[in-house]
């Protein structure tokens, strides 16, 4: 007996060891992400003063990172959603809606639904910020707002034109329609309040939420920003790459990306007038681009049958497979929609940014799909097809816990009026909109270059023309590899190797060309010195 | 297979009861907060600009006087309370919450030329230019219901007449001497009626006194001659002197380093010195462009203010160089003196216009009780301007003061001069054999010579 009472201690401490240790991985990981960034290197200060002030505010941010893990790690009410295998046998992605919906609680299987409304379509849609109201517009003019939460349709309306997209401003109170000559923007009863007619015959609607910006790309390719709090026109932009409905914003940094028919995806913010960033994605026409909410993912996909993952801080694709797609988006957990046709697939990174196949959905034979997009705060992906709007269930792709202070899905007037109040004391300029927003109130570094002393470069050229004697040359016939042609050769090689590091020597000593300039040194007949520029 | 998915039932995320207060549901995520430095950029500048308008130092002024105002005591048994004497010979005490006189204490032929109390609060000491010094008893009561204002006279418990004319008194800390300048240094007790000490170093009349805090047999003096001297009241003669090119008004120890003073100096700038090293100063605050009459720490030791004869009230950082703030208003005079409450957030400043004026020490501070939301939300729009005041709008706006016009030019006729001086040293230097002028620090540029 208590031999056998005995037996199990070992393996349960060993078990006890191997949760404390997990839990402290997983605590250190929860700390790198609070504690935003590394610390500042404070030895290689010189001053006492400063460095003991800013070791003690360093410690201040390790305090603050722990405990905001901690409150991560006990006090979130909600948990991750989720889709997982109890056997090697079962694929999540045969796993179909149907059985997704069977499975869940009650209040959730409520939340998919298909709606049929053949007349108007194809549809394409929008989500608040914190994921409650939608808003979708039929291509034949048909707009409605509806609640998410309670399912309720708070207004419909047809605009008896085309209706290109439709886009949230900063709330559910307000909602900028791209119509058909003109965008304009109508209040949550359906008054129209605004036509944006400087904007032209726009195309696409994106709407950055800090800066109360409203882009828009136009038909003939202008990209045009427009302050919604004050009505300025901030900046309109010629891209010059021909017409293009492909617009996406960045939520990392506010840059606006535009996919465009020669396989360009061009970045843009409002005081450039150049893109800040071009980059040749496909070999045809760019169908749809999607951000990662880290800002550091941009998928892509085109004409020519491939979507593209790639790493924003190189620019280099980290993924790329075969497949079409007419439409992409990131949900807030990463994961990656794609439509094409009437079937949606979902992407998971199976870990080192390989991304798998997650989930498959099929829509009856024929449907179109326009649009998909996840909903905020949610596990759900809402569809806008040519038969109506669709939303599914997609296990682990929305972020479980949010904040009642940045998007509160269950916010009463009085909050939403609060944080209108709020938001707008904190708009931001449009100066903030750059490629990395952490550079702000950063130092810039120095642009000097450094130069190579005078001994490393003589090393640097004794080197090369080392190498240059030794070349091995190949062996030539009819006499051209004579020992004097080879010599000669040779001397060739060395002069050449030899050239750029007798220019770095003239950038260095700052000698001026042997070439004298005319006037300066040379004295001229005096018949040519009236010709000569006088010096003053 | 196993599914979950978010499913949040909405009695969970709100309140029940509308009496509730709303659920406040927290996530730090970086991660949902995108542009964060951004947005902070942009609330420092707000609140910087906040700051600025909110700015609104001057509560009210006392008047009384029918002088100028010549020195102000603070009675650290009652917040509220504060003396003054003027230039007529009149003392008053103030009750600064209902911004009236209490009471006040006839006698003074002359001007009256310091005032002080003694740690209990309950003596007031003052003297003059017509050779006497009084006691007061100092009415309490009085101060606890002041609905009966405009005060009564009081009677002095004892009057000594003495042989000179004076200048400054200073009360000891938990002590019951008293220190009184003018021709010579003259230390007294309460309970006599002549001094029990005298001091006399150079015959040039002593201007100010000052009991050390920390120590309470060590003062300091400031005189005509361009002195600061110490003295140690243990010892029978002064300890040490220092000589600058220009005299000190006045002088202040700092009350939570108590090694060190700051003198208020004729020359418009202050300097801070440690009294254990008079070789030369640790800090030189300029920003005045007139003499300055008068210094005054504030409880905390942080920070100190000063009145100018240019008419300002300037607020510096112990150890800074340049002023943080700069009161003036249209009316006010030269200023002769100056006080920090004991709480550290008002100013008491004397001038020559017969008024006593309180001021706030943080301008744009909001008076009052703060709900602990709106204290955490000042100190967190103080941490984010603190962090971005290096960026040049915010920066703009935080240095930005409205000066009156003949101050700002004075300002920067003196900016020009001082420009001048340097460049001529600088000429001088590079045209003299090397070595010969050794670059003197501005810290020690001031100082003749220490004496000891």
């Amino acid at each position: 007996m208590a031999m056998a009472s005995a037996k199990p201690e070992p393996a349960q401490k060993a078990m006890e060891g191997g949760e404390q240790e997990a839990a402290a991985d997983e605590m250190e990981k929860k700390l790198h992400k609070y504690s935003r960034g590394k610390a500042a290197n404070l030895g290689a200060l010189r001053d006492k003063k400063l460095r003991g002030q800013l070791a003690a505010r360093e410690k201040l941010y390790g305090h603050s990172a722990k405990a905001a893990a901690l409150a991560d790690t006990w006090l979130l009410p909600t948990g991750l959603g989720y889709l997982e295998p109890e056997d090697d046998l079962e694929k999540t992605y045969r796993y179909k809606q149907e059985s997704v919906v069977k499975e869940v609680d009650l209040l959730s299987s409520r939340k998919p639904f298909d709606m049929i409304l053949p007349l108007l379509g194809p549809y394409t849609l929008g989500y608040t910020g914190n994921g409650r109201y939608m808003v979708v517009g039929g291509r034949k003019g048909h707009i409605a707002m509806m609640d998410m939460l309670n399912l309720e349709l708070i207004k419909e309306f047809q605009v008896r034109e085309t209706v290109r997209d439709v886009a949230f401003l900063h709330n559910e109170q307000l909602y900028a329609v791209a119509q058909k000559k003109y965008p304009y923007i109508y209040n949550r009863h359906g008054t129209e309040i605004h036509c944006l007619k400087e904007h032209g015959k726009s195309l696409k609607l994106q709407f950055l939420e800090k800066h109360f910006l409203l882009a828009s790309i136009n038909s003939f390719g202008q990209l045009h920003y427009q302050d919604v709090s004050t009505g300025e026109m901030v900046a309109n932009y010629r891209t010059g790459l021909g017409r293009t409905d492909v617009m996406r914003v960045n939520p990392y940094n506010a840059v606006i990306s535009l996919g465009h028919a020669g396989g360009k995806v061009t970045m843009w913010k409002p005081t450039s007038v150049k893109p800040l960033v071009t980059m040749l994605c496909h070999s045809g026409p760019v169908t749809a681009v999607a951000f990662d909410r880290g800002g550091h993912l941009m998928a892509t996909s085109g004409v020519d049958r491939k979507i593209k993952i790639w790493d924003l801080r190189k620019y280099e694709v980290i993924n790329s497979f075969a497949a079409r797609a007419q439409s992409l988006d990131f949900s807030q957990k990463g994961l990656l929609a794609c439509s094409n046709g009437s079937q949606v697939e979902i992407f998971r990174d199976a870990g080192s940014q390989d991304y798998k196949i997650y989930m498959q959905h099929r829509m009856v034979k024929g449907y179109q799909i326009g649009k998909v997009l996840f909903r905020p705060y949610e596990d759900i992906l809402g569809i806008g097809h040519s038969m109506g709007l669709s939303s599914i269930l997609v296990p682990g792709s929305g972020e479980p816990n949010f904040d009642t202070f940045v998007d509160n899905p269950i916010e009463t007037s009085k909050q939403r009026r609060e944080k209108e109040v709020q938001s707008l004391l904190n708009k931001l300029q449009p100066e903030t909109i750059m490629l990395n927003p952490n550079m702000i109130a950063t130092v810039r570094p120095s642009r000097k270059k450094e130069k190579k002393t005078k001994k490393e470069i003589e090393e640097e050229m004794e080197d090369a023309v080392e190498a240059a004697k030794n070349a091995e040359f190949k062996k030539k016939t009819k006499g051209r590899s004579k020992a004097s042609k080879r010599a000669k050769k040779r001397e060739e090689e060395v002069l050449k190797a030899k050239r750029p590091f007798l220019e770095q020597y003239k950038e260095n000593e700052g000698r001026p060309d042997k070439k004298q300039r005319v006037g300066e040194e040379i004295k001229l007949p005096k018949a040519l010195q009236r010709f000569a520029k006088s010096r003053q | 297979m196993r599914v979950k998915v978010i499913s949040r039932s909405t009695d969970e995320f709100t309140r029940e009861r509308s009496q509730d207060l709303q659920k406040v549901f927290r996530n730090y995520d970086p991660a949902l907060r995108t542009q964060e430095k951004a947005v902070e950029y942009t609330r420092a500048l707000n609140a910087a600009k906040l700051e600025k308008i909110f700015a609104r130092p001057f509560i009210g002024a006392m008047d009384g006087h029918v002088d100028a105002v010549s020195c102000m005591a603070k009675n650290p048994n009652y917040l509220k309370a504060i003396f003054s004497g003027s230039m007529d010979g009149d003392i008053r005490l103030w009750d600064i919450a209902a911004r009236k006189t209490v009471c006040q204490f006839p006698g003074h032929q002359g001007a009256v030329r310091g005032l002080a109390t003694s740690t209990d609060g309950d003596l007031l000491v003052s003297c003059g230019v017509d050779c006497t010094v009084r006691l007061w008893k100092v009415p309490m009561l009085k101060m606890v219901n002041t609905n009966d204002a405009i005060g009564d006279a009081s009677q002095p418990s004892a009057v000594y007449t003495w042989k000179h004319a004076f200048w400054g008194v200073d009360h000891q800390w938990d002590g019951n001497l008293f220190a009184t300048v003018g021709a010579q240094v003259d230390i007294w007790d309460q309970n006599r009626s002549e001094p029990i000490n005298s001091f006399e170093w150079g015959k040039d009349t002593v201007l100010s006194v000052r009991f050390n805090p920390g120590e309470p047999d060590v003062l300091i003096t400031s005189a005509s001659d361009r002195s600061i001297s110490l003295y140690d009241l243990r010892m029978s003669s002064p300890a040490r002197k220092l000589i600058m090119k220009t005299r000190c008004n006045s002088i202040c120890w700092n009350p939570r380093e108590p090694m060190n003073f700051t003198a208020a100096n004729e020359d418009t700038n202050c300097y801070s010195f440690d009294a254990r090293k008079l070789d030369e100063a640790k800090v030189v605050h300029k920003g005045h462009v007139s003499a300055v009459m008068d210094i005054d720490y504030s409880p905390t030791g942080r920070e100190f203010v000063t009145g100018s004869y240019d008419r300002t009230v300037r607020i510096f950082q112990y150890n800074g160089d340049h002023s943080r703030e700069i009161y003036h208003t249209k009316r006010m005079q030269r200023v002769f003196c100056v006080k920090y409450t004991y709480d550290g957030t008002y100013l008491v400043s004397g001038s020559d216009d017969t008024n006593l004026r309180l001021w706030k020490s943080k301008a744009s501070e909001q008076l009052g009780v703060l709900l602990p939301r709106e204290r955490r939300k000042q100190e967190y729009l103080d941490a984010v301007k603190e962090r971005y005041k290096h960026l040049p709008e915010v920066k703009r706006i935080v240095r930005h003061r409205h000066l009156p016009k003949p101050i700002y030019k004075a300002a920067n006729l003196r900016r020009t001069m001082i420009e001048a001086e340097n460049r001529k040293e600088e000429r001088r230097r590079a045209h003299s054999a090397p070595g010969s002028m050794p670059e003197q620090p501005f810290r020690k540029r001031r100082i003749i010579k220490e004496v000891e």
